[in-house]
């Protein structure tokens, strides 16, 4: 059937450049008749045209001109701008504010997805519901939020000044506010996943004698590895990346509390601009890095579900 | 508790084990993370009466960083909605060279930090820059501006459409279209009457993320708007400000306003992508 429609979409082919002599000559687009599905070429490439001017405007030239502006002054002033050592006091805070939330909303994510798709109980669906909270809060509020529970004169702040523990203003603001900023990220692309996966496989491990944690680990891990890898990196990008909130409740205190993005600002403001897009660069290459993890994931993703299929029966 | 396995009424469905922990680790985890934050912020506004919180919820000021905020995620999502819907269906329906490259750069306003995106594109639309200096001699002034506050967010909600009607767009039915064609209809009017009706839901719900997330947006705006009071100074901002003067109870207050309606706008979205499922159920 499939050999029958084949040879003959063939001839089809064939039989056109006879039909029109001179379609040859016009190029070797025009020699396929255009399909009732198909839109004009002309409607196309204007549509495609259209798009890509859009988003060149809107988004490429942004992104090109972070890239021009850091290199302006030549790869010394750029070297001298990163090398800083405020600069570097930001990276080093930078990094570890993002050791400390990303493998903690991690290891919440992976405890509300298993919670949320394994069972099924009253009040599940608020708790997928609440989970996207903070997705919903400005982060200025966000950032807000921590200095009415640890700031001079909010809940907690008497009790901790009194045992001479700062929170606002000082590093482990950064650490709260980022940890409330980037709360939802693994969670949410954890349970639609897992959801969809089903508990078969971990069904079949219980029933040959596994522990919960030898399900969890030898079943479960493997099957969800790139969708949480997926939801580490986004979580780590947002939580590097963090702006509004952290701009809150750090203080802004140079060298101490200055992650990259309000170091980046700090140096705008003081119209350092080579600076200022020296260091945003750096932010730049790490958008860079998310967005092609993001690609490489969604292509393996893609080939080993082909695979599966492939081998599946089916 | 946990690992109990005497018959008890079942309020709890499922065969795999580890209910207790990791219920109890997500509830905890969240409660202090998330829940009592919050809470903390409605206490410290309902510390206030009524009669104190509405000058400052009414201020001119603050009057007119809502209009602006409102009327610039409004516009900003509007834009995106035929905008979105575009590339989108570019993507999704045509091969041209670097079109997983353009792909890849949709997502750029969700990876990029906002300070850089609030830089980059003060840099790009300012009097001097690549685009802004285009548009300096039409009159039309896009830094520091209403406008400028505008393609700010236009930028952050860009990927919402996109990512919301794209996969729709790619999941829909040849035999759908097949069929308008068989039936005589020409490309724009199987567009119109087959296609368009599809992606409506998936649109309204990007217009709803874009709108929602434009709302909040700090990082970005502060520099392109340039923050004139009672101008270019969105409700965040203004947030920002009385927090800065450790005006608590007015920060507190503004605060609220933004909060409960981005709420409303979360449970909206909740319903419209049920909708959109149901919808894409029904096809």
């Amino acid at each position: 059937m499939s050999g029958a429609a084949s040879s003959l979409a063939r001839r089809e082919v064939v039989a056109a450049p006879d039909a029109v002599p001179l379609a040859g000559l016009a190029g070797a687009a025009r020699r396929r008749p255009r399909r009732a599905t198909e839109d004009p070429a002309p409607v196309k490439w204007a549509l495609v045209a259209a798009a890509l001017c859009f988003l060149a405007s809107l988004v490429l030239a942004p992104a090109a001109v972070v890239l021009v502006e850091a290199l302006r002054g030549g790869f010394g002033l750029w070297w001298k701008a990163v090398a800083d050592p405020d600069a570097r006091a930001a990276i080093r805070l930078t990094l570890l504010v993002s050791v400390l939330a990303v493998p903690l909303n991690a290891a919440f994510g992976v405890a509300a997805a298993w919670s949320a798709t394994r069972f099924r109980y009253p009040g599940r669906s608020v708790l997928v519901a609440l989970i996207d909270l903070p997705f919903g809060v400005s982060p200025v509020i966000s950032g807000m939020v921590t200095v009415f529970l640890f700031g001079a004169r909010g809940w907690f702040g008497p009790w901790l000044a009194a045992h001479g523990v700062r929170v606002v203003f000082a590093v482990p603001g950064v650490v709260l506010a980022t940890v409330f900023v980037t709360f939802p990220f693994v969670a949410r692309e954890l349970i639609p996943f897992m959801e969809a996966q089903g508990t078969e496989e971990e069904e079949a491990a219980l029933v040959l004698g596994a522990s919960g944690w030898q399900i969890f680990s030898r079943v479960t891990l493997p099957n969800v590895k790139w969708s949480l890898l997926y939801g580490v990196i986004l979580c780590n990008a947002r939580a590097m990346g963090e702006f509004g909130a952290v701009s809150v409740v750090s203080g802004h205190i140079r060298g101490v509390t200055n992650t990259l993005p309000l170091h980046v600002e700090n140096l705008y403001s003081e119209y350092a601009f080579q600076a200022a897009f020296a260091v945003a660069s750096l932010l730049f290459l790490l958008a860079a890095v998310t967005l092609s993890a993001k690609k490489t994931l969604e292509w393996t993703q893609r080939t080993s579900r082909r695979d599966a299929a492939h081998r599946s029966p089916r | 508790m946990t690992g109990g396995a005497r018959p008890r009424r079942r309020l709890v469905s499922g065969v795999l084990p580890g209910f207790g922990l990791s219920t109890g680790v997500a509830v905890l985890y969240l409660g202090v993370v998330v829940l009592v934050p919050l809470s903390a912020l409605a206490l410290r506004h309902s510390a206030l009466s009524c009669r104190e919180l509405w000058p400052i919820v009414a201020s001119p000021r603050a009057l007119a960083s809502y209009r602006l905020s409102f009327g610039a995620s409004l516009a900003a999502a509007a834009v995106n909605v035929p905008c979105g819907v575009l590339v989108a269906w570019v993507l999704a329906r045509y091969a041209f060279p670097g079109r997983s490259l353009v792909d890849a750069l949709v997502d750029l306003p969700f990876a990029l930090p906002t300070a850089v995106s609030g830089i980059a594109l003060t840099a790009v639309y300012s009097r001097n820059g690549w685009i802004g200096r285009w548009l300096e001699p039409l009159g039309v002034r896009a830094a520091f501006s209403p406008l400028g506050v505008t393609i700010a967010l236009t930028f952050i909600g860009l990927p919402f459409v996109i990512r919301t009607v794209q996969p729709v767009l790619e999941d829909l039915d040849a035999e759908l279209e097949e069929a308008a064609a068989t039936l005589g209809a020409g490309r724009w009017h199987t567009f119109r009457r087959v296609i368009l009706p599809a992606i409506v839901p998936a649109a309204v719900t990007g217009f709803a993320l874009a709108f929602a997330r434009a709302l909040g947006e700090y990082g970005s705006v502060v520099f392109i708007s340039g923050n004139m009071p009672m101008r270019t100074e969105i409700a965040p901002l203004l947030v920002m400000t009385r927090l800065e003067a450790y005006d608590y109870a007015g920060a507190a207050a503004i605060a609220n306003v933004l909060l409960v309606t981005s709420f409303a706008l979360l449970l909206a979205i909740h319903r419209l992508q049920r909708w959109t499922r149901s919808r894409a159920g029904l096809a």
